[in-house]
């Protein structure tokens, strides 16, 4: 197993697993937040198409956790899925 | 590969597969182009290559047999030097240029980098599949609550069960492989609704009839579901899923004639995942600019309208698979053959199955275009889905807009087509353009009619930054002016 | 008995024009094939400007617009309208443009528009790129959302009386001395009329032929780039000087300048191009990254931002880039409003209001048509023919 971590915590994967494969497996199900209403999202569609669950991955915003593959090391951190 | 492609086809899933093996086998260099990290598309979709042996996933797929013959073939290709294969390339706009086609794409294979790439064909061959049709219901946007389709690709790309509890709901067949898949893997699958009939099959037996092979594969899911006692209950739809900040129960009811849920029928069930899809919609966003002619299926859907060598009414643009109507993998594959066939007769190469074999891939086509329509015709989206929603409801997810301003904005204008709802509500404004409540927003603006997704010229999101550095872009200071499109 | 108006056209444009016949008493029916707003009108920014405007006619008329966009706001709510008085500014790239600049700003003041010379533009936009020499802030340029103002203005022309007709017009039905009487839809209905108003835009070339009024109005291709919501990061309408050069260009072929906005749901809109290529809807690549090309250069924290979408429109062009507003007389009873280019948005109540005016043949709120005759259709007439 690998480690990268989100919002600093470390997360154990498979290597060839998603960002987004890697925190279900790990039981996490929300972690973006909505502009509007605040609500909590995470993985919907599962294959790029809905956008619920971006992150930023290294610093980059905008990535969608269920196309980017997990990297060792990599740093993932949530948010509005905006800018931040 | 070298040389310049005779042919670029846009998705590997069954039919881009299909399609650029058949073309390669005709003789022609092929560029084949996917936002995926392997070939597959949805229906093999797999972790990537190195990964396998960590994440077993060959007992979730079906046809592997077809799907090792096809990438062994892409294989050679490719070690031919004919095979141009671009993996983790998301297309973003295809457009005609000096006679052929341009396919703009950005090279994501080491996120969060992305750089333009543009691939020149004389043809085009699109090839891109769908994804899960979805109805609102209130609750649907809590964590926890997925598409089948995700929960399948979780499965399958990265061996992950989304829960230990799940429900699923809506209609049609892959709510069954699914079901299957997760009970498989040890969930406990605590109901499938399928809000259908299932007599629904009885109106239309010849279909059925025609594909024996259908027969088996639902004869196999049966059994599967049998064994791990997953019941199927027809006539019932998941109308509320509830909750705080996760997806912790669902309530079922059963569902009169209509779709609308029966009084007094409704019953909760703890859950910590869901699944929910209505059938497909055919990713027809890089077809769409070039006005190709549409039409219409039984499922509702407006899809590009193509001959029966799949031929698009754009000279050199051909489709195949999902884009000229959710059919399942057999006949993507099958269309994908004919397609890449079209391609060689059009480019004068000789043909690669011969006439016989070529008019027994169009009849096995015919027979799976038949059996689709039937399909869709049992499993329709009920008419009276949306008396579920409440004015509250989340109905476009990016930007937040609820039923009640939908049902406001139609009420008040003459907004009856889900573009103008766009326009006075931003439903359909956000990150996924419409894509997940496009439908159900037609469903509720304009009531009838088959749904044609709005125009995107954008077909993925792209930095500025990538597209500003797009390479082939004429330089200002020369272009100014310099252009000879002076309006006649 | 009142007068009876059609208005051929439910953009922004018929919409004013609807709003302001309808308050002045006069019997309106709105006709369009598409639904409100859904031509030209919804593929703009909602540009309302003074300041891309040489002095002349147009910049009269978008004066007398601006205030009544204000009214109107008043009267309907602003936020009915999304009208946001957000101001803008123009900035130049080099020394040289800061010189035009600031000398067309110049004349722009003596003309009644409030110019301000700015040197440290980053004070009013902190994220624009290090290095711009200068520029100047126009607070009276303002932003609407046009498909939500149009919906809007249509419907309190209908508190007002006014009609709404779905249909196309074929043709006009004439009366005695060749006036119009009336128009034909394609359903084959006849809709009576002491006047028609052509309001259809890029279309109002082909409606004016329809009415036996024909006008030179070409179609004029524009790209506007959305991207993804953002928390507020540009507070103005931001363009470079160079779009005032593209706007008021006769050349052909494709020109880009940059113009970078926020908008109330977030998302920053990036425009816009403009190419002579008839109603060719063709998807061009190059035109949308030399557009993202710019904006970065203006702004460079939008090399990470990501484009959702991009539209296209045809902007209504006449051959001296002025709208045509007022009574054809080659056709009695038929009155032109079209051709406004890419500043539709902002000219709509002034033409609205100078429109009413022309019916009513006496001034309405502010519009004097004896000021406005530059815009009359008869400028084309008199070197013989304006059809196109």
């Amino acid at each position: 197993m690998s480690e990268f971590s989100v919002d600093g915590e470390p997360v154990r994967f498979v290597e060839g697993q998603t960002v987004a494969a890697a925190l279900v497996a790990t039981g996490r199900v929300a972690w973006r937040t909505t502009r509007t209403g605040r609500r909590p999202r995470g993985v919907f569609c599962g294959i790029g198409v809905c956008f619920d669950c971006l992150v930023a991955v290294d610093g980059v915003p905008g990535q969608r956790a269920c196309l980017v593959p997990a990297r060792a090391g990599m740093a993932v951190t949530t948010g509005e899925g905006d800018d931040d | 590969m070298t040389e310049p492609a005779d042919l670029v086809v846009v998705g590997a899933g069954p039919a881009g597969m299909a399609a650029a093996v058949t073309a390669l086998a005709g003789g022609l260099r092929v560029a084949l182009v996917d936002s995926g990290t392997t070939v597959g598309g949805q229906f093999w979709r797999h972790p990537p290559e190195h990964a396998r042996a960590a994440i077993p996933t060959d007992d979730l797929h079906h046809r592997l047999r077809e799907h090792r013959a096809l990438c062994g073939a892409l294989s050679a290709g490719r070690e031919a030097g004919r095979l141009d294969a671009r993996l983790a390339h998301h297309v973003w706009s295809a457009v005609h240029e000096d006679g052929g086609f341009a396919v703009h794409a950005v090279d994501r294979r080491t996120p969060p980098r992305e750089r333009t790439v543009v691939l020149r064909a004389p043809r085009l061959l699109v090839a891109t599949g769908a994804y899960d049709r979805q109805l609102p219901f209130p609750g649907w946007d809590l964590p926890g609550v997925l598409t089948v389709g995700g929960l399948q690709a979780l499965l399958k790309g990265g061996g992950v069960v989304a829960g230990s509890r799940v429900a699923l709901g809506g209609t049609g067949p892959f709510l069954l492989p699914v079901a299957a898949a997760l009970a498989a893997r040890g969930a406990e699958v605590v109901a499938v609704c399928e809000a259908a009939h299932p007599g629904a099959w009885l109106r239309h037996p010849g279909a059925l009839l025609r594909n024996p092979g259908k027969w088996a594969e639902g004869a196999g899911y049966a059994a599967a579901l049998a064994r791990h006692r997953v019941r199927v209950r027809p006539r019932t739809a998941i109308v509320a899923a509830e909750g705080d900040d996760r997806v912790t129960s669902v309530r079922i009811a059963a569902l009169a004639a209509d779709g609308s849920p029966r009084p007094g029928t409704e019953r909760r069930a703890a859950v910590d995942a869901v699944g929910v899809g209505w059938g497909f919609v055919p990713q027809l966003d890089l077809l769409l600019p070039f006005g190709c002619r549409l039409t219409e299926t039984a499922d509702g859907n407006a899809v590009v309208a193509v001959d029966d060598g799949r031929r698009t009414s754009v000279p050199g643009l051909y489709a195949a698979g999902e884009t000229c109507g959710v059919g399942g993998a057999a006949l993507a594959l099958a269309e994908g053959r004919l397609a890449a066939e079209s391609v060689l007769a059009d480019s004068g190469a000789a043909s690669v199955l011969g006439p016989a074999r070529r008019a027994g891939v169009r009849a096995a086509v015919a027979r799976g275009r038949a059996f689709a329509r039937a399909l869709a015709l049992a499993h329709p989206v009920p008419p009276a889905w949306s008396s579920w929603l409440t004015d509250e409801t989340v109905v476009c997810r990016c930007e937040e807009v609820s039923a009640g301003t939908v049902r406001a904005a139609r009420a008040d204008d003459d907004a009856r087509d889900h573009r103008q709802v766009k326009h006075l509500t931003r439903a359909g404004m956000g990150w996924c353009q419409g894509r997940m409540c496009g439908p159900a927003v037609h469903c509720l603006a304009a009531g009838e009619g088959a749904y044609t997704p709005a125009e995107r010229l954008v077909a993925t999101p792209l930095t500025l930054g990538a597209l500003a550095d797009l390479d082939d872009r004429p330089s200002a200071a020369t272009d100014t002016g310099g252009t000879d499109k002076e309006c006649s | 008995m009142a007068l009876k108006v059609v208005i051929v056209g439910a953009g922004i444009v018929g919409t004013a024009c609807a709003f302001h016949a309808a308050s002045a008493g006069l019997d309106v029916t709105v006709v369009d094939r598409a639904p409100t707003g859904a031509g030209t009108t919804s593929r703009g920014e909602g540009n309302v400007l003074l300041s891309d405007k040489e002095p002349g006619p147009e910049l009269v008329l978008a004066r007398l617009s601006r205030t009544l966009w204000d009214e109107a706001g008043r009267e309907l709510g602003a936020a009915s309208l999304g009208l946001e008085p957000k101001g803008g500014l123009v900035v130049a790239s080099d020394a040289r443009g800061l010189a035009a600049l600031g000398e067309f700003a110049l004349r722009q003041q003596a003309a009644g528009v409030r110019a301000e010379p700015v040197d440290r533009v980053r004070d009013l936009e902190p994220h624009l790129a290090p290095g711009i020499p200068g520029g100047v802030h126009y607070p009276q340029d303002a932003q609407v959302e046009p498909v939500v103002a149009a919906v809007a203005l249509l419907r309190a022309a209908v508190r007002r009386g006014a009609r709404v007709h779905r249909g196309e017009v074929t043709g006009a039905v004439t009366g005695g001395a060749g006036r119009v009487t009336g128009v034909r839809t394609s359903a084959g209905a006849v809709l009576p009329a002491d006047a028609v108003v052509n309001a259809a835009g890029t279309w109002g070339g082909e409606v004016g032929r329809r009415l036996g009024a024909p006008v030179a109005v070409h179609p004029r291709r524009g790209f506007v780039l959305v991207t993804e919501p953002l928390p507020p990061m540009v507070r103005h309408k931001v363009y470079s000087a160079d779009y005032v050069a593209a706007v008021a260009s006769r050349d052909a072929g494709l020109e880009t300048s940059c113009v970078v906005e926020g908008t109330r749901g977030g998302t920053l809109l990036i425009g816009a191009s403009r190419e002579r290529v008839g109603f060719d809807s063709t998807m061009s690549t190059a035109v949308v990254a030399e557009l993202a090309a710019r904006a970065c250069r203006l702004f460079p924290f939008l090399r990470d931002v990501h484009l959702l979408r991009a539209y296209r429109g045809f902007r209504p062009y006449c051959p001296d880039h002025l709208p045509v507003v007022g009574p054809d007389p080659r056709a009695p009873g038929v009155v032109h409003a079209c051709g406004h280019e890419g500043a539709g948005i902002g000219l709509a109540p002034g033409t609205g209001a100078l429109v009413t005016a022309h019916l009513l043949g006496r001034p309405w709120h502010g519009a004097d048509p004896a000021a406005h005759t530059g815009l009359l259709p008869g400028r084309f007439l008199r070197s013989g023919g304006g059809s196109g």
